[in-house]
């Protein structure tokens, strides 16, 4: 039974890694960084339910508010760098490198 | 009278004595206000050097009618000024006693009338202002070194005076020879400094004390090692000063300076500051006689030298300078031999101070009127155009190679009697130079003044002004007289016997005796020798070849050439390889570990692409690498 769980789990953070490594869109590359979150909630959850314990339920509540959080502030600096640059692509915002 | 014990230095306040240390204030503030008024100060700054000459003069002459007032034996008036480092100098004093009162009035008499001549002598020189601030450096300097009760306060006026003496040697600093030649001076000067700092050292660590009465009346407490050690190194600090050998290289190159200058500071007052220091010494030397015979050595080695250096030489005032080195060796000889000769080498060096100031200030006179032409083989037959001049200088010559009854009859031949009675070899070397003494000078005048003229085609010799004569004819009254009144009945030696005591059996002036006869002969035959080549010969307008021995004394003995090999090629080695070392080990290492860190941060700046993903992807592969090694340590 937990097994599922964790097998759709780790799919899920697959996929959400793949993402952030393949796609360009800074908006998709977000969004996968969530999904991996999100696999690793599925993963803290199911640990707690089979263990009995609470633990792993409280570390994904704090995860969520930590990614509300991430959220917010890297969706403003994506908004602003589409705003200067007219481009999401995370391969235009190199402007730091050396 | 008779000559008195060296007496005990008595604290004094009040009247003249009490007011000497305005005898060094007052050139000093001269030399502040023309140094620090600036352009401000042109109109008047000649008038006003002149001004606080003289009036150190008067003061120096007060103090001397007051000195005189005492009794010889409280003749040593100690005045304290303000109190110093407790335990090194108590307290900075100046000593006025027979001795330093002498110098004093040596120094601003002669140091005023040459402040005088150079009045005119410096007339069309843009720069006459600052040549007057420096001479006024100089006298207060030179006042402060022979006024100091202590070494220390001695040692501060004799950097003084070497200062100024750079500063004025290369006063025409445009001229590169010039600047060379106060550059050499400098340098020569502080390896005698160096030898005279040892001493002190030496001097503080023996008697812990500084001070003249702390030390002198105490050389019975030191051994005879360490008295030897403090005169050796005291007689390198006097041999720098005053161009002895082996540290007279710069002499001759310090003619590059003003004449006045020459006569000033290379000829009356600062190269006699060695002699000073000796006699100042006294008791240091007296307790050891190893010291005081290499001083005598050196006294003869150098008044050799110097007249050798002085018959080769083409230049009037280079000719002037051998001379003057030579006539200091004298004064060192006497100063070796001790209480004996002590008066007698004071007594030339003051007889020679006139008569040697009169010798340069003529030659500047001589050189003002040929368009500062040096060289005696475009002189000749002179007398006739600048009889003033010539009068003068024929004084002047007479008094140096001891024309009887003339300054330097006396006084030399004093250092000669007392050097024979010393030891014979000496006394016939000081004769032998006497009668070298009588060829090059005679040489000197009668390539000047006689014999046809040989001018430059634009030379239109012509007396000097008044401002410039009258110095030379108060001088040669001094070159006449001074002599006489020094020598005869011993007063200069009865007067000076408080400060620097007196010699077992007073001296009896014998105008017949056998060394004195010699030394006229040779002077008479150095004379006549010289008129032979010089005076009815015909002078060559270009230097002949000569011989191995002319060639010898025109190249000063080999002197630069010997100090180029011992010193100037090791050094310039020594600080090659230092720049090696420096360029290729320590840049090296320096710049290899920089170069290394630039080159190596060069490179890993490309692992910032740049690229996000690629960023991403980097802690992919770092987090799965750190996963399978969990899995690979924890199943272990």
């Amino acid at each position: 039974m937990t097994t599922h769980y964790l097998v759709l789990s780790a799919l899920l953070f697959a996929i959400g890694g793949v993402g952030v490594l393949v796609r360009r869109n800074a908006i998709v590359v977000f969004m996968c960084v969530e999904l991996m979150l999100n696999a690793c909630n599925l993963a803290f959850v199911t640990f707690a339910r089979q263990n009995g314990s609470l633990d792993g339920q409280v570390i994904a509540f704090f995860v969520m508010i930590v990614a509300a959080a991430e959220v917010v502030i890297g969706l403003a600096i994506i908004v602003t760098i589409f705003r200067t640059r007219r481009s999401a692509s995370v391969d235009d915002a190199s402007l730091l490198k050396h | 009278m008779e000559p008195a014990e060296i007496a005990s230095i008595a604290q004094h306040s009040g009247g003249a004595i009490g007011v000497a240390w305005l005898m060094i204030a007052l050139p000093l503030v001269g030399a502040a206000v023309l140094l620090l008024g600036g352009r401000r100060t042109d109109k008047f700054g000649h008038l006003l050097g002149v001004l606080m000459a003289v009036a150190s003069f008067v003061v120096g002459a007060l103090v001397f009618v007051q000195l005189l007032g005492f009794a010889p034996g409280e003749r040593r008036r100690g005045v304290t000024l303000f109190e110093f480092i407790p335990g090194l100098v108590d307290n900075v004093g100046l000593l006025v006693d027979p001795l330093s009162i002498s110098f004093c009035l040596l120094i601003t008499g002669v140091g005023s009338l040459i402040h005088i001549y150079s009045i005119g002598y410096m007339a069309h020189d843009p720069a006459r202002r600052r040549f007057f601030a420096y001479l006024n450096l100089f006298v207060a300097a030179m006042l402060l070194l022979v006024l100091a009760d202590n070494y220390l306060i001695l040692f501060v006026g004799w950097e003084g005076v070497g200062l100024a003496s750079y500063l004025l040697i290369g006063f025409w600093q445009h001229k590169p020879s010039a600047a060379t030649a106060a550059k050499k001076a400098f340098i020569v000067n502080r390896v005698g400094d160096v030898g005279l700092l040892i001493a002190m050292f030496t001097i503080f660590a023996t008697f812990h004390s500084l001070t003249f009465s702390g030390v002198l009346d105490r050389t019975g407490d030191a051994s005879q090692g360490t008295l030897t050690a403090i005169g050796l190194l005291l007689l390198v600090g006097a041999c720098g000063k005053s161009a002895q050998l082996p540290l007279q290289a710069w002499l001759l190159d310090a003619m590059e300076g003003p004449t006045p200058v020459s006569a000033l500071i290379h000829a009356a007052t600062m190269v006699t500051a060695g002699v000073y220091l000796i006699v100042r010494s006294g008791p240091i030397f007296e307790g050891t006689g190893t010291a005081q015979l290499v001083v005598t050595i050196v006294g003869v080695a150098t008044l050799l030298a110097g007249a050798i250096i002085g018959t080769a030489k083409d230049d009037i005032k280079k000719a002037l300078a051998g001379s003057t080195m030579s006539q200091i060796g004298y004064m060192v000889l006497a100063a070796g031999v001790g209480p004996a000769g002590y008066a007698f080498a004071i007594a030339h060096l003051i007889t020679h101070g006139f008569f040697k100031a009169n010798l340069f200030l003529g030659a500047g006179s001589v050189m003002h009127a040929m368009n500062d032409e040096v060289d005696m083989r475009k002189y000749g037959g002179l007398r006739t155009v600048m009889p003033i001049t010539f009068a003068t200088f024929l004084i002047g010559y007479l008094a140096i190679i001891g024309f009887p009854l003339l300054s330097g009859y006396f006084t030399k031949d004093g250092i000669i009697e007392t050097a024979m009675e010393h030891s014979a070899v000496l006394g016939w070397l000081a004769v032998l130079g006497a009668g070298i003494t009588g060829f090059y000078m005679s040489r000197l005048v009668f390539m000047t003044f006689f014999g046809k003229k040989r001018w430059d085609a634009k030379a239109h010799p012509h007396e000097s002004p008044a401002v410039m004569t009258w110095p030379l004819i108060l001088l040669s009254i001094g070159s006449i007289g001074l002599g006489a009144f020094l020598i005869l009945g011993n007063r200069f030696m009865i007067f000076l016997s408080p400060a620097v005591g007196a010699p077992a059996h007073s001296p009896a002036f014998n105008p017949f005796s056998v060394p004195g006869l010699a030394t006229l002969a040779l002077v008479a035959v150095g004379a006549v020798f010289a008129w032979m080549r010089y005076g009815a010969a015909e002078v060559p307008a270009t230097a002949p070849r000569g011989s191995f021995l002319t060639t010898f004394a025109r190249r000063d003995l080999y002197g630069d050439a010997l100090n180029e090999a011992l010193f100037m090629r090791p050094g310039q080695w020594l600080t090659r390889l230092a720049v090696f070392f420096d360029n290729r080990g320590v840049d090296g290492l320096v710049n290899g570990l920089a170069a290394f860190i630039g080159g190596t941060s060069g490179r890993v700046r490309r692992i910032q692409t740049g690229f996000v993903r690629s960023y991403a992807l980097s802690i992919f592969v770092g987090a799965a690498v750190l996963v399978g090694a969990w899995f690979v340590v924890g199943n272990l």
